[in-house]
């Protein structure tokens, strides 16, 4: 059996242990002790129980928003290949389909903040649409140059194809494809330095002020589907920077969680580390992400 | 090609019939509108058989014109062309009969060259001419097989809808936008004489088989050939920088004649490149080169300045140049794959080029639809006034997100089948061309990853700001849904999207013959590659059945969960500010300030603002406004100069009669002496 069919539950359940895996080296670094490992867990759980509270001025789009995200995210999911695996969904060009399908949960996102007439949720949402037009670029050309380095046509193929020996010959690539998409990844899960996820002030946030107005299991259902999309966005950045994949599938699967936990810590690092840039500088970190996936496809020209 | 030729009588017959039906503005709304619709019916089974079955009529008929003939045929090519055109103009003349109605019973002031006004009823019939002579001049121009034929039905083409984008003239800027973009069409046209005449001068005659077999005679100058019917064709198809009469067009005019001139008129053009690249023999890869950065270009360009629209008709007719970019990208590829002969390329290329040609045509048509529903039932197409139309307009609102999406090219809808064939397209490109070309195929990728998300942002907020949140003038409360003869196109069309979006990848065998006739490749070797896609394009069906599968069941579990819940009801939350009002809501310009900061250096957006003042601010307002960079930066010096260079010839006319007769003869002596040398 196709070992996808394995990671994709693993992936459905640990995927908010990820968060809490942050918010833990976060408060490391304040010096608290921080929320328990299954915090996550307990906030899903009680936000499952409750009932739900919505705006007068909503209509049926922002009730069809959690949904259609949470629908997206998880169809996104079945197209990646996790330590070396081919993926449940695999065929020529499905790069394209994984972006345009998130951009289906972003499209809803953003019209669903619309829908409740509040400035600040237009604000996150005019700020959303902005940064992940200028994601898609970088991310699009990052895999391209991927996909060239290895002749793969598929995510499958190409993180096949990655192995030790690609950092070995083609190393300085593959670095500049995993800086672009360390930024791709921290711009699309809304995390510091482009957006804060524990700001208290709706002026300066963008993914938070979003979903101001859902409450209950619509916001447990966002919770969780931002929660994947970080795995989502993780598991492509830890199968290019760590590809171990020997002959033993069981060890592949430890390296690759490993990673997985270490992504994790790194998020947490630069959150404790960074400070939130102006929001006028994002732009420029964003183009600067293209400007990295672009060049590492013109070193792959020769 | 009976059926062919007997829906043309029919479309003329029943333009004429309105014409004399004038008196009453509903019966020629009907007579007109029914022998369109009539027409189209027959046009789309003649069409779907004629591509089945592979039989390709063609008909010939002797013409007095010098070099002309009535030389018409049906091609593989021809037939896909004409698919959206009768979908398309059926569905916009029902929609007319609605749209029309209102529009002939509200009497319009008019200016009388004594200075005074008077009001008068707007009478249908010429309009209604026009919109059949519009639909048989565009199934003519593709069917035309005869260089004049092809240039009489052309004009023909751009004058109909001359008249029907000045059919509003008693509005501000109607009769200057329809100047625009006679001049344009026109000057296009000149540049496409001078193709054909070039054409004709090599092959000897006008008809075009023969260019087709005498494609090495001209084989030196076919570069400049394809270049000018890039910018001859270009300028209807709206390549920028020739996009200028777009964005003044396709606003004035009445929504259902812009949603077939957008939908299917401007890809006139685009049969036009593709027509002329068949006559040209192997083509250099440079050619597809340059439809790739024309697409690119018009792609980013068009969609960044539909941005910073806020009258809906104009951000529309700009979304149609960003899709023409798309279009263009395509095809290019296509092309490109063509002449290094990597059938994949050119396969996907193409296939995704045509298939948004038909794609663009559906969901373009549904938007503008969409935007004449709201121009009817609001008032205004200022996007800013707007707000709140979904509880008022719930067809209208679920038809128009569902045309967002899809122009979006988000999954499941069709745009996103259109996009991905591009995508890959570009992508195996970057994978196996050598260094430069695959450089131009990720310029493809990058460009087509920039669209999407500018235009996914944009249609977000044509539709956030339009149909959702509250009211932010008393245009947008008193709105109201439109009658079922608007409706009934606008559900046709929104479910095309959504069946497309999910069928389309299992009929793409049908657009073999198609890309057969532009490449020359044999049908075995195109069912070949395309058996080789098969698996991507299962996958493609999969996801979109997954979508909507996921989405009812969680929509299922939710509604269980809530069903034994408290599930109440409040106002939106301000930070505890009990009294929001409509007004502090985001605006569409707050939404794209950001874009527009971001792009000031091309947008060039003008502001006009008073800031508050004082301790006690009364007065205080912001606007901006973004006209074309190109029209304003180039083509309006270009004309002012050329007046002024001119002008100095005006002495010449002087409206003495006896005396132009007389240039007439100096003119013919001069020739005659010229012949005689």
């Amino acid at each position: 059996m196709n070992a996808a069919y394995l990671h994709l539950p693993v992936a459905l359940i640990f995927a908010p242990a990820l968060l809490s895996v942050i918010n833990r080296i976060k408060a490391l670094f304040a010096g608290r002790t921080g929320p328990p490992l299954l915090q996550p867990y307990y906030d899903l759980a009680k936000l499952l129980k409750k009932g739900a509270v919505y705006s007068r001025t909503t209509t049926w789009v922002f009730r069809m928003n959690p949904i259609i995200g949470l629908s997206a995210v998880l169809v996104a999911l079945a197209f990646i290949p996790f330590a070396g695996s081919v993926a449940v969904l695999a065929t020529k060009g499905d790069i394209f389909i994984l972006a345009y399908v998130l951009g289906l949960a972003r499209f809803f996102l953003i019209i669903a903040a619309l829908d409740a007439g509040s400035s600040f949720e237009g604000m996150g949402a005019s700020r959303e649409a902005q940064f992940s037009a200028l994601t898609e670029p970088a991310f699009l050309v990052g895999l391209a140059a991927v996909s060239r380095a290895t002749g793969g046509l598929s995510l499958s193929e190409m993180y096949g194809a990655l192995s030790f020996q690609t950092w070995m010959s083609i190393g300085p690539i593959v670095l500049l494809v995993a800086a672009a998409f360390l930024i791709v990844l921290l711009t699309e899960n809304a995390r510091i330095p482009v957006d804060d996820p524990n700001t208290h002030l709706e002026l300066t946030m963008i993914h938070e002020v979003m979903v101001l107005d859902y409450s209950g299991p619509d916001l447990a259902m966002i919770f969780y589907a931002s929660a994947l999309k970080l795995w989502i966005f993780g598991s492509l950045l830890v199968g290019l920077v760590l590809p171990i994949h020997g002959a033993n599938l069981w060890l592949d699967a430890l390296a690759a969680y490993g990673g997985m936990v270490i992504m994790a810590v790194c998020v947490g690092v630069i959150e404790s580390c960074m400070a939130r840039l102006r929001l006028l500088r994002i732009p420029q970190l964003l183009v600067a992400a293209s400007s990295l996936s672009i060049l590492a496809f013109l070193l792959l020209l020769r | 090609m009976h059926a062919l030729l007997f829906l043309l009588l029919l479309l003329f017959g029943s333009g004429i019939l309105a014409l004399c039906l004038q008196k009453s503005a509903k019966a020629a709304s009907f007579v007109a509108a029914g022998g369109c619709i009539v027409s189209c019916l027959i046009g789309l089974v003649t069409v779907i058989r004629i591509l089945a079955t592979g039989d390709f009529p063609s008909f010939h008929a002797g013409w007095m014109v010098p070099y002309g003939s009535f030389s018409m045929e049906i091609d593989a090519l021809s037939a896909f062309f004409l698919i959206p055109i009768f979908l398309l103009a059926a569905l916009a003349a029902l929609y007319g009969i609605g749209y029309l109605s209102a529009a002939a019973a509200t009497p319009v002031s008019c200016r009388q060259d004594a200075g005074g006004t008077y009001l008068r009823k707007k009478k249908l019939g010429g309009v209604w001419f026009f919109y059949n002579l519009l639909v048989a001049s565009m199934v003519m121009v593709v069917a035309a097989r005869n260089a004049v034929l092809f240039l009489v039905v052309w004009e023909i083409m751009s004058l109909a809808s001359f008249f029907l984008v000045t059919f509003e003239d008693e509005k501000e800027g109607v009769i200057e936008a329809g100047w625009t973009y006679l001049v344009a069409t026109h000057v296009g046209t000149a540049i496409l004489f001078v193709v054909f005449l070039l054409l004709g001068r090599y092959a000897g005659s006008l008809e075009f088989d023969r260019f087709m077999a005498s494609s090495e005679d001209y084989s030196h100058i076919a570069g400049i050939l394809f270049l000018m019917s890039v910018i001859g064709f270009g300028t209807k198809a709206g390549f920028m920088p020739f996009h200028i009469w777009l964005p003044e067009a396709h606003p004035a005019a009445p929504s259902h004649v812009s949603a077939v001139m957008s939908g299917v008129m401007v890809k006139t053009g685009l049969y036009g490149i593709i027509r002329i690249a068949t006559f040209l023999g192997p083509l250099p890869a440079w050619w597809g080169v340059i439809l790739v950065v024309i697409g690119v270009s018009s792609g980013i360009l068009g969609v960044i300045f539909a941005m910073s629209q806020h009258d809906l008709k104009r951000l529309l007719a700009y979304h149609t140049i960003e899709n023409i970019g798309i279009i263009s990208l395509g095809l290019g590829l296509g092309m490109l794959g063509m002449s290094i002969h990597s059938i994949s390329l050119c396969v996907l290329g193409f296939g995704g080029g045509l298939l948004h040609i038909l794609n663009h045509a559906i969901f373009k048509g549904l938007l503008f639809l969409n935007a004449g529903a709201i121009l009817h039932s609001a008032g205004t197409g200022q996007i800013d006034e707007l707000g709140g139309l979904m509880k008022r307009m719930p067809w209208t609102g679920a038809t128009f997100l569902i045309g967002s999406i899809a122009i979006s090219g988000i999954p499941p809808f069709n745009g996103f089948i259109s996009e991905f064939l591009i995508y890959v397209s570009a992508l195996e490109g970057c994978v196996s061309l050598h260094a430069h070309f695959a450089f131009v195929c990720l310029g493809g990728i990058c460009g087509l990853a920039l669209i999407g998300g500018l235009a996914a942002a944009c249609f977000s907020k044509a539709f956030g700001i339009i149909f959702l949140g509250e009211p932010r003038s008393e245009h947008g409360a008193e709105a109201h849904e439109c009658g079922i003869a608007m409706r009934i196109p606008m559900i046709v069309l929104a479910f095309s999207c959504m069946a497309l979006g999910l069928l389309l990848p299992f009929g793409m065998g049908f657009l073999s013959p198609v890309i057969g006739v532009i490449t020359g490749f044999s049908q075995q070797e195109l069912h070949l590659h395309f058996a080789a896609y098969s698996g991507t394009l299962n996958v493609l069906v999969v996801t979109g059945f997954a979508i909507f599968v996921i989405v009812g069941i969680l929509a299922f579990i939710r509604s269980r969960i809530l069903s034994n819940r408290t599930v109440s009801s409040s106002v939106t939350w301000d930070c505890g500010y009990a009294q929001p009002m409509p007004r502090m809501q985001y605006t569409a310009s707050s939404f794209v300030q950001p874009f527009t900061s971001l792009f000031a250096l091309i947008l060039r957006t003008r502001i006009t603002y008073s800031p508050p003042q004082g301790l006690f601010p009364q007065k205080s307002s912001f606007h901006t406004e973004t006209p074309d960079r190109f029209r304003e930066g180039l083509f309006r010096p270009l004309f002012e100069g050329i007046n002024r260079g001119l002008s100095k010839l005006r002495w010449l006319q002087h409206g003495r009669i006896q005396l132009y007769v007389l240039y007439i003869a100096l003119i013919l002596f001069i020739l005659l002496i010229l012949k005689l040398w």
